[in-house]
């Protein structure tokens, strides 16, 4: 069959156009809201990176990126985070057609994998401040440490709001508004991924290189 | 370790009698309030109907009375600047210390913009774009709620900066190194870091609500072109919102982090830049003054055409105009610091971009002046804001377009001719446009219009006193005087100072006709009483409904099916008089249920701001727990709408419609 004289045979004044629809349903309400709020955080992350750009050869004597950043670590918390939203997305898949075990067991990687990078952050943290690299050493390693923790900050965030999410999943079951707020956990498990790419590649790739 | 951190008695200003005299004003009137408040009884009904409301209307008349009042706060600031100027020239050294000269202007700055100019602004669009657009409510109603709570959270932090410790003496800009732990060890700095960054975060969430609810929710058949040229640019400054104001929350933040914990982001060691401060901050900063400015041009732009009788002259370059405004506001914000160092090619591209935007600017002055032409305009209130601010605003444009020209720039910055040239936009601008909006909308928020003696009494006094105040100090910036001048030596800027001085003694006299008017309206709303909806023969959707609106604003639906919906609708009706009215069935309504979230969250935001200003560490915890379980609370909540029972809609209609036939 034709579509395109299908689509000829339907009334055009049936159809208003989607700007005239009137007020949209609450689930696209929900989700186009978040993700304003999403292009909002990383405008605010775009500030952290322009500082880190150009605070990133302020180093005052001290360490630079080259010296202080291990390849290895950031490959394993990089696979940990983009594993972790494909299980995210295994997850929205299993709220979609409302399967309790898979849907937990979703959560449950995505968490454990995000508490893993979380984990491997903070280790590469603290054995960079034990070597006097801290953020008070220099303008690059301010910038470094809240760039890369405000990321980190955000992962932790998520992890306790997909625990709350959990709790809300036994308690109301897959509930209108429940479904809102998975749909919206993970659109922002996906920003931080996206984020973490621009993180990956602009503090660690290009630090290592110059 | 210390319980209470860096607070002790002496962080109250017990020996400054001009600080304890305005504290003990503020502690007078706060108790007065709550006196009245108790004396009638009316705390359970402030608490259902206000306190906890998601209204938009409530929620967007709070925003209204907080900007009044803090207007009140910053005008004293203004009133003691200009007598200090006034007074301290050669030896005399007027009355105010220069530690209590600076936290002034710090204090006028940061409150007129953004805890006088912003909560009008954004006041206003909360009551009247879900109005306009004909919709029950916005997209998230108890998130408007959280906004408008965290922005008195941050009003109430300066207010308590007062009496407990100081204010920031680092201007409304806070640049660093004078910011920074070093140069200002005090208080002042954190108590400004912490005010903006939760109103900022409090202003985020609401232009995140308004973008989704202009986006999303509209009546059907809105589409773009027929939305009201208010929506259009509430629109704009909402976009704004949120591609800005993020940048605003991680420059404090970075700011913070210098002061909290010794980082070197801006700081003089450790190879810090505080150039950076300065572009992060402005790149914010000049796309907040189109915050500002925007609505009040679409406040402008419904008065002038309601007022003439006549469609808005150029609605679609009006809309073009806007959003032309709203992507250029992104690309001029080096022309704050022109004199840093930039070269040639820098300047010279952002000094063209800063000229540019004068050009949608002018377009839309045309539109106005062609809207009158031809009209039958009626001189209200609201129209004599409007003129006013046509007439003032071009001079300020013209100022702005002369410093946006480098070389000129290079002479008169930092020169009172810059302070001269951005209160005749900010005052002739968006302080006309908020005084229109107020004057236009008070009767569908309430009922009944204000007394239009006293409201232009008000007008003549603020526009006189505006130009008195202010063309010395173009005169004075030509002369070489710098800002912020606790005192002078060169007496021959004297005498502008005492003109000066005496337009704002004016301006004060504005001031004290717009409070009368108030007092007087209220004592004559049976006079003043509206019973139509419609007291100024409206052509937007919020002069449809009843004045004021029922909660769930419009009974049916609207249908749109042009631009100015409640102007043809009322020519069909009358076009078709005679015909019998078909009776439609009433339906009841969903409404969003009220919800202490917004309160009991800024509740706890605010004392984690005292406790951080005064690194009292334990009590911040206890805020963060605070405000993470309220919201927590509110997710959990089964229920978050109530039904309005049809018969409750038909007796509200039917009431009205008794009232107008009457």
């Amino acid at each position: 069959m034709n579509i395109a004289v299908a689509i000829d045979q339907i009334p055009q004044d049936e159809l208003p156009s989607a700007s005239e629809a009137g007020p949209a349903p609450k689930r696209i309400v929900v989700a186009y809201g978040f993700w304003i709020f999403l292009l909002s955080d990383i405008i605010m992350f775009a500030a952290f990176f322009a500082s880190y750009a150009v605070l990133v050869r302020s180093t005052a004597g001290g360490p630079t990126g080259a010296q202080l950043f291990n390849q290895t670590t950031v490959a394993i918390e990089t696979v940990c985070l983009l594993v972790s939203s494909y299980t995210c997305g295994l997850m929205s898949l299993a709220i979609n057609s409302r399967r309790y075990l898979r849907t937990y067991l979703g959560a449950l990687i995505t968490f454990a994998l995000g508490a893993a990078f979380l984990s491997l952050e903070i280790r590469e943290f603290s054995s960079m401040i034990a070597i006097g690299a801290a953020p008070q050493r220099s303008a690059f390693l301010s910038a470094f440490f809240t760039l890369v923790g405000c990321h980190g900050l955000h992962v932790a965030l998520g992890l306790i709001w997909l625990i709350v999410m959990m709790v809300q999943v036994a308690v109301f079951g897959f509930a209108a508004r429940v479904q809102h707020r998975l749909l919206c956990f993970s659109l922002f498990w996906h920003a931080l991924d996206i984020v973490w790419v621009g993180v990956f590649t602009v503090v660690y790739l290009m630090g290592v290189s110059s | 370790m210390n319980l209470l951190g860096k607070l002790d008695w002496n962080a109250i200003p017990l020996h400054e009698p001009i600080i304890m005299g305005a504290t003990g004003f503020m502690v007078l009137v706060v108790v007065v309030v709550l006196g009245f408040v108790t004396a009638k009884g009316a705390w359970l009904y402030l608490w259902r109907e206000w306190l906890t409301s998601v209204d938009h209307k409530r929620i967007g008349t709070m925003y209204c009375i907080l900007a009044l009042v803090m207007m009140l706060r910053g005008f004293s600031d203004a009133i003691m600047i200009r007598s200090q100027q006034a007074l301290a020239a050669g030896g005399a050294q007027g009355y105010l210390p220069p530690e209590h000269f600076n936290q002034i202007f710090s204090a006028h700055g940061t409150i007129m913009i953004l805890f006088m100019a912003m909560p009008f602004v954004v006041g206003l669009m909360n009551f009247a774009v879900p109005l306009q657009l004909g919709v029950r409510d916005v997209a998230f109603p108890t998130l408007n709620s959280v906004s408008f709570w965290l922005t008195a959270s941050g009003a109430l932090l300066v207010n308590i900066s007062l009496a407990v410790g100081e204010f920031s003496k680092a201007t409304w800009w806070g640049y660093p190194p004078l910011s920074e732990m070093q140069y200002s060890p005090g208080v002042g700095v954190d108590y400004y870091l912490w005010s903006l960054q939760i109103s900022g975060i409090g202003t985020l969430l609401a232009g995140i609500n308004f973008v989704t609810t202009i986006l999303k929710l509209r009546a059907p058949g809105m589409s773009y072109m027929r939305m009201p040229v208010f929506c259009w640019t509430a629109l704009a400054a909402n976009l704004l919102i949120v591609a800005a104001f993020p940048v605003l929350t991680a420059t404090l933040a970075m700011l913070a982090l210098d002061r909290y914990l010794g980082f070197h982001f801006f700081s003089l060691e450790g190879q810090g830049n505080q150039m950076l401060y300065s572009n992060l901050f402005w790149v914010w900063g000049h796309p907040e003054v189109y915050i500002l400015i925007l609505p009040a041009f679409g406040v402008f732009s419904e008065v002038m055409a309601t007022f003439s009788g006549k469609p808005l002259f150029g609605y679609r370059s009006m809309v073009a105009a806007t959003m032309t405004i709203c992507i250029l506001s992104f690309l001029v914000w080096l022309h704050h610091f022109f004199t840093m160092g930039a070269s040639a090619n820098v300047n010279g591209f952002f000094g063209v971009m800063s000229m540019i935007i004068a050009l949608p600017t002018g377009a839309k002055v045309f539109n106005w002046l062609f809207t009158m032409y031809g009209g039958r305009v009626r001189f209200s209130v609201p129209v004599l804001w409007s003129i006013g601010f046509m007439v003032t605003f071009v001079i300020g444009g013209m100022t702005g377009v002369l410093l946006a020209v480098p070389p000129a720039d290079f002479q008169l910055h930092n020169s009172v001719f810059l302070v001269a040239h951005f209160h005749n936009v900010a005052i002739g601008g968006v302080v006309f446009g908020v005084m229109a909006g107020y004057n236009y909308w008070f009767p569908k928020a309430f009922g009944f219009k204000l007394d239009e003696r006293w409201g232009k009494a008000s007008f003549w006094c603020w526009l006189v006193g505006f130009y008195v105040a202010f063309m010395p100090l173009y005169v004075l910036g030509l002369m070489g005087m710098t800002r912020r001048m606790q005192h002078y030596d060169n007496l021959s800027w004297r005498p502008w100072l005492i003109a000066a001085a005496f337009g704002t003694a004016i301006i004060l006299v504005g001031v004290v006709c717009q409070v009368v008017q108030l007092v007087v309206s209220i004592r004559n709303r049976e006079e003043l009483r509206d019973v139509t909806g419609d007291p100024w023969n409206g052509r937007t959707l919020e002069w449809a409904t009843a004045s004021p609106p029922p909660a769930w604003n419009f009974a049916f639906q609207p249908k749109v099916a042009e631009l100015d919906a409640f102007w043809s609708s009322k020519n069909r009706a009358q076009a078709t008089k005679d015909e019998p009215t078909p009776t439609r069935k009433y339906e009841p309504v969903e409404m969003p249920k009220n919800s202490a979230t917004g309160f009991v969250t800024a509740f706890f935001a605010v004392v984690i701001g005292f406790a951080l200003i005064w690194h009292i560490w334990w009590l911040a915890s206890v805020g963060v727990f605070g405000a993470f379980v309220t919201l927590l609370a509110f997710s959990f909540r089964r229920y978050n709408e109530i039904e309005v029972p049809a018969e409750e809609v038909a007796r509200f209609v039917r009431s009205h419609q008794a009232g107008v036939a009457a």
